[in-house]
């Protein structure tokens, strides 16, 4: 079973894989709570152009794929600053990179296995100089979260009340976005552009419903991710099925029983109505994630129509 | 150029393309409107899953598509109705059904090509009996839309009151989905998985942007899909580049388009909507 660890190729993933498994788990946290899956996935698919464009101009992946979610993390943050249109905006970005993507692939030759290793990552590829790749991408990510981690979680969970304190929450969604460019960029290696976002929302989205203290919850979302990553990376090692395949469904069937048993969970704590009380009245940051609610990222959607009205 | 038509292939891939152009310009008009591009793009990445269960089974690409999309269409509408994170609920599935599929494409043999034609989509190969399916499948869509079409534009623009009018919104729902389901398999097979978005999406949103009525805007999202989806497919005739790629291009470039034309039309005509705790209290006035 670990007698795979002599090559040095699953030696090389297994290291790529936890830093990116710690990354997505930390960065997720954020996604989830501000409620910025779809723009994790999209840019996971801008990726895929960047990727294809540097495979063309014959540089290494990772600078195409960092120049074009960065660029694209920008891009989406000016074009997508009514909440309404957010979706759709991110979509046409989506959609145009993609075409562009295999635009450069096609032109490309051997086409289709470098579109497909791309799109679900090789494991098998990963060089020591890109775990080194890793490793200082990440620990600039999480030097740069250490440093705006707090403000950043208060924006998450309370944008009206940041911005009445004087945080510079629109900068900060803006630089959150670049970060999560820059995760996607690295975790793209290991698990493929088309499944970064299993490791973006899977873990975390499973935390949260398990704990409730942010730190707690980004602790369990990187134990959870590390988890995922290391038992897929050791039964795709042992088999002949893809580490990816593992990955997502470790990541789905976690999170599956999770879900329905922390919706019990969650009625219960309802009735106890008083105590809840006790822990808002103590005033801390904390007690925000308590209330299980995001009030203002979804009150958006029913208003759909009302221009038309 | 006129010479091209008088092969099959061409002629199968406009009349199947003209078929997904309409219905996805119809249908993507109530995505918009009802916020579900997610839902979309949840739907097609399931639509890899069955079209990679096809190529295992070794039957028509289509139709385990339609399978596996309806399915999962039906999954969604039932289980989904509450409407809070549902985003992170869309997003696992769509994880685990892209990592089926790919199982499946690594069970096949010749995987990587199988998999580009899937995702990219594969106009120029569409079969007559892909065209009869899609034609069937895009009328049907169209009249059941047109029976439903009242009811589930009231429901889109005012769930609330809606319902308390006695609108059934949780069976127009999941109708709705289905109907989804069925327009995200079929534009697949022009633009594949990832593009789906791009006739289904693009189209309406820049219509959305233009028309303020329901009818021209869909009316308009319907030109736009159209006008992209052929004049993708003569670019690809002409030049040498994949036709999605095209067709991409034309409908990010109309919204783009109709971006600058709203901006000029219709100053200041979006205002950001009433929010609960930005609502504007009148002033009191002073009295010192």
């Amino acid at each position: 079973m670990f007698a795979v660890f002599q090559y040095p190729f699953i030696q090389n993933a297994f290291l790529a894989g936890s830093l990116v498994a710690i990354t997505t788990g930390m960065l997720g946290y954020f996604l989830v709570t501000r409620g910025l899956t779809f723009a994790g996935h999209a840019l996971s698919n801008i990726g895929f152009a960047g990727a294809a464009g540097a495979v063309l101009l014959g540089i290494t992946p990772v600078v195409g794929l960092l120049v074009s979610t960065v660029g694209a993390a920008v891009a989406i943050s000016v074009l997508g600053r009514e909440i309404r249109e957010r979706d759709v905006a991110i979509g046409v970005i989506m959609t145009f990179t993609l075409g562009l993507g295999i635009l450069f692939l096609s032109l490309y030759h051997g086409y289709a296995e470098q579109a497909y290793s791309i799109l679900f990552g090789t494991i098998v590829g990963i060089s020591r100089s890109d775990v080194w790749v890793t490793a200082w991408l990440s620990a600039g990510l999480m030097a740069v979260l250490a440093l705006v981690g707090r403000p950043l979680l208060f924006s998450s969970f309370d944008p009206e009340l940041a911005e009445a304190r004087g945080l510079p929450v629109r900068l900060l969604g803006s630089l959150f976005l670049v970060l999560v460019a820059v995760t996607v960029s690295i975790a793209m290696q290991v698990i493929g552009v088309l499944l970064v976002f299993a490791l973006l929302v899977g873990p975390p989205a499973t935390a949260i419903r398990l704990v409730q203290r942010p730190a707690s919850a980004i602790g369990l979302s990187i134990i959870l991710g590390l988890a995922y990553t290391w038992l897929g990376i050791i039964l795709a090692a042992n088999s002949t099925w893809p580490v990816s395949f593992y990955i997502t469904t470790l990541a789905f069937v976690i999170y599956l029983p999770v879900r329905y048993l922390a919706k019990y969970r969650n009625d219960k704590r309802v009735q106890s109505e008083s105590n809840r009380h006790l822990q808002v009245s103590a005033g801390s940051l904390e007690t925000e994630v308590v209330t299980n609610d995001k009030p203002f990222s979804d009150q958006s959607t029913p208003m759909k129509g009302q221009r038309h009205a | 150029m006129l010479d091209l038509f008088q092969h099959d292939f061409v002629r199968n891939a406009f009349l199947a393309g003209g078929v997904v152009a309409i219905v996805s310009g119809l249908v993507g008009y109530f995505v918009v409107l009802r916020g579900q591009a997610f839902a979309s793009e949840a739907l097609s990445h399931v639509g890899f899953t069955g079209a990679t269960a096809a190529a295992l089974l070794g039957i028509s690409s289509l139709e385990g598509m339609l399978f596996f999309t309806l399915l999962a269409a039906l999954g969604m509408g039932l289980l989904g109705k509450r409407l809070r994170n549902r985003d992170v609920e869309v997003g696992m599935i769509l994880t685990f059904m892209l990592g089926l599929g790919v199982l499946f494409l690594s069970i096949l043999t010749q995987n990587a090509t199988t998999a580009v034609n899937i995702l990219f989509g594969s106009i120029l190969s569409v079969t007559q009996t892909d065209v009869l399916v899609t034609i069937g499948a895009g009328l049907a869509t169209i009249i059941l839309l047109a029976c439903m079409f009242r009811p589930l534009l009231f429901a889109s623009f005012d769930p609330e009151i809606a319902e308390a009018r006695g609108v059934p919104s949780q069976g127009l729902s999941v109708l709705f989905l289905l109907l989804l389901a069925i327009s995200v398999s079929e534009a697949m097979k022009v633009v594949g998985v990832l593009l789906v978005f791009a006739l289904l999406v693009v189209p309406a949103a820049a219509a959305e942007h233009l028309a303020h009525r329901p009818f021209s805007a869909i009316i308009l999202s319907i030109s736009i899909s159209l006008v992209s989806c052929w004049g993708g497919l003569v670019l690809a005739f002409v030049g040498h580049w994949p036709a999605s790629f095209y067709i991409v291009s034309l409908t990010s470039f109309f919204y783009f388009v109709s971006l600058g034309l709203r901006a000029i039309l219709f100053p200041r005509r979006y205002k950001e909507p009433a929010h609960p705790s930005r609502e504007v209290f009148p002033e009191v006035p002073n009295p010192g």
